[in-house]
């Protein structure tokens, strides 16, 4: 069941001129969220914006007492991203969740990969961190702009993740698409070893990495990001495609059957270009 | 001291309070079941229900606009007899007064699911939507006609002896008169407002939007335009009006209440805020105390108008 708490910013951290991690004071929320799930924030009180916005939990924060709360992986986009950027420690931001069905983590022997593009790397330092409690190998797959956005890395160092790198201007890693080190990895791993995927990104990325994953006979689990109104279920406005067996494509609710899709299930054409 | 909540929307049906949960905002009940107590809500009315199946329109659905928001879902939904067999009594389980919103893109459309809900057990009202403006068939196209309006209720009033209540679009240039055609044939009460026709672009792209184009605005944004129609409609007819139009407080609320709404919906703001029913409740209460008034029906349709004297003139 999801709480709604008024959390206090315990911190902002400025990463880019358009990045930030925003630790929130929501230990309730945090202790119940498993890798994956998100929460709805509204920073501020008014009607406009009007609506709360979906956001992943980056990481679940800890002191010597136990967890003190979760942080956000903010990109500065639109209206709500952008007070979320400039807000101070000690300011108040409504939060509710956890919500939506997390991430399957891996087990061993099998490895796990994760793909992220951009700000999609929110959900991935909790689902590392739940790959390294069950003793998984893992490897992040990250791509960004340019060697200044690929953030956090030491993170997943610290982690046991391993990580190759992209970056579209060459600064780091390969140069170009993500899909680059993961097609490489892809061929030279043994088919016999069992792996699962992770993407969250651009559509055209999650697309991208489902499509090739599938070509070496791997599943792929994509966190997509639709437009949300109320993240419980009661809008319909946040549907994608879903092909399960051999139905007739269905329109589903990403808050409660998502964010997490079996991506070889989702009908890509008639997802936005996201 | 304490003060009587209760309502009478007619056609005897008398609810616990006046905040009934707006079709279209609050799927079909069951998925707010684990954050609130459904049966704590005066009613909930659930998403509209044609007799079949509908997959809806394909995102982008919402876009958010100042202070509002547009929506063109196209009525996804899951079919009248699926909601009788699965979702009514999980409904019933909570103690939900449950109000039915239905569709049709026929008028024998709109009997037949009625017909269905009649025999159902747990339906406490049936909510005519004939004001949907996003469906090509049915909806509106019913609802911004005084003969459609007029032939869809008195259809479903042959089949059923169930509270009815159309829901009236405010795209129409004179609301009341839809309240009069609804009363004639024989609705019990009349809710509004649905949401109003409307459209937004990004100019980046050109393009809509919402893939529908056109999509429905509701929110704070429509509340003052609501707010005017239950006080047309309170001027042309004496039936119960269940007012709603970006109601985001106990305060709004006693807009539409004083204004002549013996009950209000709540919509866009429970996608703010899911837990916003205990706090209107306690903002109603307390209204009533500050001002010693013993129940609701004290305040329904108080409106004092100014007197018409014109020192200027």
């Amino acid at each position: 069941m999801p709480v709604d708490v008024d959390a206090v910013v315990l911190s902002n951290a400025r990463l880019s001129p358009d990045y930030n991690v925003l630790a929130l004071a929501a230990p309730d929320i945090a202790i119940r969220a498993k890798p994956g799930q998100f929460v709805m924030v509204k920073p501020g009180r008014g009607d406009h914006p009007l609506l709360r916005r979906p956001f992943s939990v980056f990481e679940v924060l800890r002191d010597t007492g136990g967890v003190t709360g979760l942080s956000l992986l903010n990109k500065r986009i639109g209206v709500t991203t952008r007070t979320l950027f400039g807000l101070e420690p000690g300011a108040a931001v409504r939060c509710l969740g956890p919500l939506g069905r997390p991430f399957s983590p891996a087990a061993p022997p099998e490895r796990a990969w994760m793909v992220a593009g951009g700000v999609g790397l929110a959900p991935f330092h909790g689902l590392a961190a739940a790959l390294r409690a069950r003793g998984v190998e893992s490897t992040l797959f990250y791509g960004a702009r340019s060697a200044g956005e690929l953030f956090r890395l030491d993170a997943f160092r610290r982690l046991g993740v391993r990580l190759a790198l992209a970056t579209d201007d060459g600064s780091r890693g390969d140069h170009g698409r993500v899909t680059l080190p993961l097609e490489r990895a892809l061929r030279r791993l043994d088919p016999a070893v069992p792996l699962r995927l992770y993407a969250c990104g651009p559509t055209p990325m999650m697309r991208a990495v489902t499509n090739l994953a599938d070509a070496h006979g791997r599943r792929t689990e994509v966190s997509l990001e639709q437009v949300m109104g109320c993240g419980l279920g009661g809008c319909y406005s946040c549907v994608v495609p879903i092909r399960r067996g051999g139905e007739a494509p269905r329109f589903v609710r990403s808050c409660l059957d998502g964010p997490v899709f079996d991506g070889g299930t989702v009908v890509w054409d008639g997802l936005g270009a996201g | 001291m304490s003060v009587d909540l209760s309502v009478n929307i007619g056609g005897g049906l008398t609810l616990a309070n006046p905040f009934i949960a707006a079709s279209g905002c609050f799927g079909y009940g069951v998925e707010y079941a684990g954050v609130v107590d459904l049966g704590a809500l005066g009613a909930v009315a659930v998403k509209g229900l044609f007799l079949d199946e509908r997959e809806g329109h394909p995102p982008e659905r919402i876009v958010e606009t100042p202070s509002g928001m547009l929506n063109a879902i196209g009525l996804q939904g899951i079919g009248v007899r699926r909601f009788v067999a699965e979702k009514l009594p999980r409904l019933r389980e909570c103690g939900a007064v449950v109000i039915v919103n239905i569709c049709g893109s026929s008028i024998e459309e709109y009997a037949e699911v009625a017909r269905i809900l009649d025999g159902a057990e747990g339906v406490a009202a049936i909510e005519l939507n004939i004001s949907c403006p996003n469906i090509e068939k049915g909806g509106m196209m019913f609802g911004s006609s005084l003969r459609g309006t007029h032939d869809v209720v008195a259809a479903v009033r042959r089949v059923t002896r169930l509270p009815l209540i159309p829901k009236l679009t405010p795209n129409v240039t004179d609301v009341a008169s839809f309240a009069v055609a609804a009363r004639d044939a024989g609705a019990d009460a009349v809710s509004l407002v649905n949401t109003f026709l409307a459209m937004a672009i990004d100019v980046e792209t050109r393009r809509p939007r919402l893939s529908n184009v056109v999509g429905g605005l509701s929110g704070p944004a429509i509340r003052p335009i609501a707010v005017r129609m239950v006080h047309e409609c309170r001027q042309a007819v004496s039936l119960p009006l269940i007012g709603m139009g970006g109601i985001m407080n106990a305060e709004d609320a006693l807009e539409f209440i004083i204004a002549g709404a013996t009950a209000v919906q709540v919509g866009t703001a429970n996608f703010v805020d899911p837990f916003i029913w205990k706090k209107l409740l306690a903002g109603l209460t307390g209204y009533l105390r500050r001002h010693g008034l013993a129940g609701l029906t004290d305040v329904i349709g108080s409106l004092e108008l100014p007197a018409r004297n014109a020192p200027c003139a």
